[in-house]
């Protein structure tokens, strides 16, 4: 199947390109709007991308590497980020980390086999006051405690 | 009674909306500097007020924006550095979520003041309700005629779009943010030259933190003077304090500068959790020295934690309790920085890597004889020998860990085991 934005994406990206004076500027938003679009950002995508916007696809790939909310293999739908940085570690984010890997059978890193959950530490989520954190896909999740932690998972389709 | 700048209106239902912030005094601060001052003005007033940045660095913003030369012929940018990632600090999130439109006026004003019809709001990815916040804020000031061409009807126009990162903490250093901007990996750069002479797109940049650039129509509208009434000398205004860790009320504080740390942790922040003793506090964010229990009686602004030998920073206030192992969370902000590393500089890639590697094993009680001498060696051969001020930052908490807990570090080594008994389960909050 060929890697190409749908109508919609299309417009986002030429609505994207007007807000900079250079094209290859818009790299980081168009990364974002590919990841929304295609879920991963795959070396065939990531060659698509490249040639959106005139660049070598050694670039997109540098690029790509060099960020952590890019994604270019498969993941969870849901991508879970535990904050681990020290305000979330004085506050229990071990804590959080080995409920949800007992909870999902996964260790960090993995994903589970209905690839559903990816589970993920992260640096930190600039929320301390609010420690232990985690962020799922577009949201944060706050003063965790446990029974929190499940009933999150538990909502979450 | 405290007055408050920044959050005096942080709770009044919908002041995110246009007509809700214009209701409290919003935007008029933007009347003012476009109907009686010229740009030229508006910078020698943020220079009188003494509002120095937010960010971390402490530099007089009126003075960086002086910086600006005006005949280079190139396109000025203004960028917003939204890019709160230092361990400790949350406070950007906060006025971003809840006042959109201050820091909006805020940046038409500070646009206005260097000449700059095209500026940036660099968002951290994370920040999705920020991001949401700030999207709807924009297209309202759009349609107010804040933003876009003859704003106000005096001839002056500007674009402002939000450009959202993408998950790097080092893309928060000046520099390293206009390479993102420009669709790089956020690797930092040489200076000089500096960014207010070729800065994004070779163009004079001037580059401002949230909380920096959300003063400014205060200070249009009410005057230096009024703004110098609040805090020091020469720390002038209001500071958002963050206070986390340990401690009974974390939360960002709004509060005078020169405020004793004392009054922000046992006063505002309730004191530390579970009645427990205070151990350690960290001032203003992970990269600067921390501070001892008996140094909490100094006053928060930029000058007096430099005299207590550490730094106001981003005034992110970690604090510590007597459960707390220091090499533990040693070893936890080495490893941070390892992760954020950028990995251009050689000292810094090799050296902090290092450094975690080395607190990691003290940790788990496999330090050897001579390891602290090591660490602060490996520090030695960092300091000012990186193109940022991340390798500094990085050896700001291993050298004053050592230097103040040392004994910590070889009672971990003498007996080759962690010997405190650390308390780092999720807490229930009163």
């Amino acid at each position: 199947m060929a890697v190409k934005f749908s109508r919609q994406a299309e417009k986002e990206f030429k609505e994207t390109l007007a807000c900079y004076p250079q094209k290859e500027a818009a790299l980081l938003p168009v990364l974002h709007l590919a990841q929304r679009e295609f879920g991963v950002l795959s070396d065939e995508v990531l060659e698509y991308v490249a040639g959106l916007m005139a660049l070598p696809s050694s670039r997109t790939k540098s690029v790509v590497s060099f960020y952590t909310l890019f994604n270019t293999k498969e993941v969870g739908r849901y991508i879970i980020r535990v904050c681990h940085t020290l305000s979330c570690a004085l506050n229990g984010a071990e804590e959080v980390i080995e409920h949800i890997k007992k909870r999902l059978h996964i260790e960090v890193g993995q994903t589970t086999d209905d690839k559903k959950f990816t589970l993920l530490e992260c640096e930190c989520l600039g929320s301390c006051n609010t420690a232990p954190v985690m962020h799922i896909n577009d949201r944060y999740y706050e003063n965790l405690t446990l029974e929190k932690i499940d009933q999150i998972l538990d909502s979450l389709e | 009674m405290e007055e408050k700048i920044l959050l005096k209106y942080v709770d009044v239902p919908d002041i995110e909306k246009i007509e809700v912030y214009q209701k409290h005094q919003g935007y008029q601060g933007l009347a003012k500097a476009l109907k009686k001052h010229k740009p030229d003005d508006i910078i020698e007033l943020v220079k009188a007020s003494g509002l120095r940045g937010r960010g971390g660095a402490g530099f007089p913003a009126g003075v960086k924006w002086g910086f600006v030369p005006k005949d280079s012929g190139k396109p000025v940018f203004l960028c917003c550095n939204a890019d709160e990632g230092e361990p400790g600090t949350f406070k950007d999130r906060l006025l971003m979520e809840k006042t959109p439109h201050q820091l909006i006026e805020g940046i038409i004003i500070t646009a206005y003041a260097v000449n700059c019809h095209q500026a940036y709001i660099y968002i951290r990815g994370e920040f999705s309700q920020a991001r949401e916040m700030l999207e709807q804020a924009i297209k309202e000031a759009y349609e107010h005629n804040f933003l876009g061409k003859d704003i106000l009807k005096r001839g002056f126009h500007l674009e402002l779009s939000l450009h959202v990162g993408a998950g790097s903490y080092i893309a928060g250093e000046e520099t390293g943010l206009l390479e993102s901007l420009e669709g790089k990996r956020a690797e930092p750069r040489l200076k000089p030259p500096f960014p207010a002479s070729v800065g994004l797109f070779k163009g004079p940049t001037v580059i401002n933190n949230v909380e920096t650039i959300a003063n400014v129509p205060h200070i249009i509208l009410k005057g230096p003077e009024w703004f110098k009434s609040f805090g020091t000398e020469k720390s002038t205004g209001t500071k958002l304090f963050c206070l986390s860790g340990h401690i009974n009320k974390p939360g960002v504080y709004e509060l005078p500068m020169g405020i004793p740390l004392r009054e922000l942790i046992f006063n505002y922040g309730g004191g530390i959790i579970g009645g427990r003793k205070l151990k350690a506090v960290i001032p203003g964010g992970s990269s600067t020295p921390v501070l001892t229990a008996d140094q909490v009686d100094v006053a928060m602004d930029f000058e007096s934690l430099q005299e207590a030998g550490s730094m106001l920073g981003s005034a992110g206030f970690i604090v510590m309790d007597e459960t707390t192992c220091m090499v533990d969370a040693l070893a936890n902000l080495t490893r941070f920085y390892a992760h954020e590393s950028c990995g251009q500089c050689t000292p810094c890639r090799e050296g902090v890597s290092w450094m975690e590697k080395i607190v990691r094993r003290i940790e788990d009680g496999k330090g050897q004889k001579g390891d602290l001498e090591l660490l602060l060696d490996i520090c030695d051969n960092i300091s000012f020998k990186t193109l940022c001020p991340m390798g500094d930052a990085a050896l700001g908490p291993v050298v004053s860990f050592i230097t103040k807990f040392r004994s910590e570090f070889e009672d971990h080594i003498a007996q080759s085991r962690c010997p405190i008994n650390k308390d780092k389960s999720i807490k229930v909050r009163g």
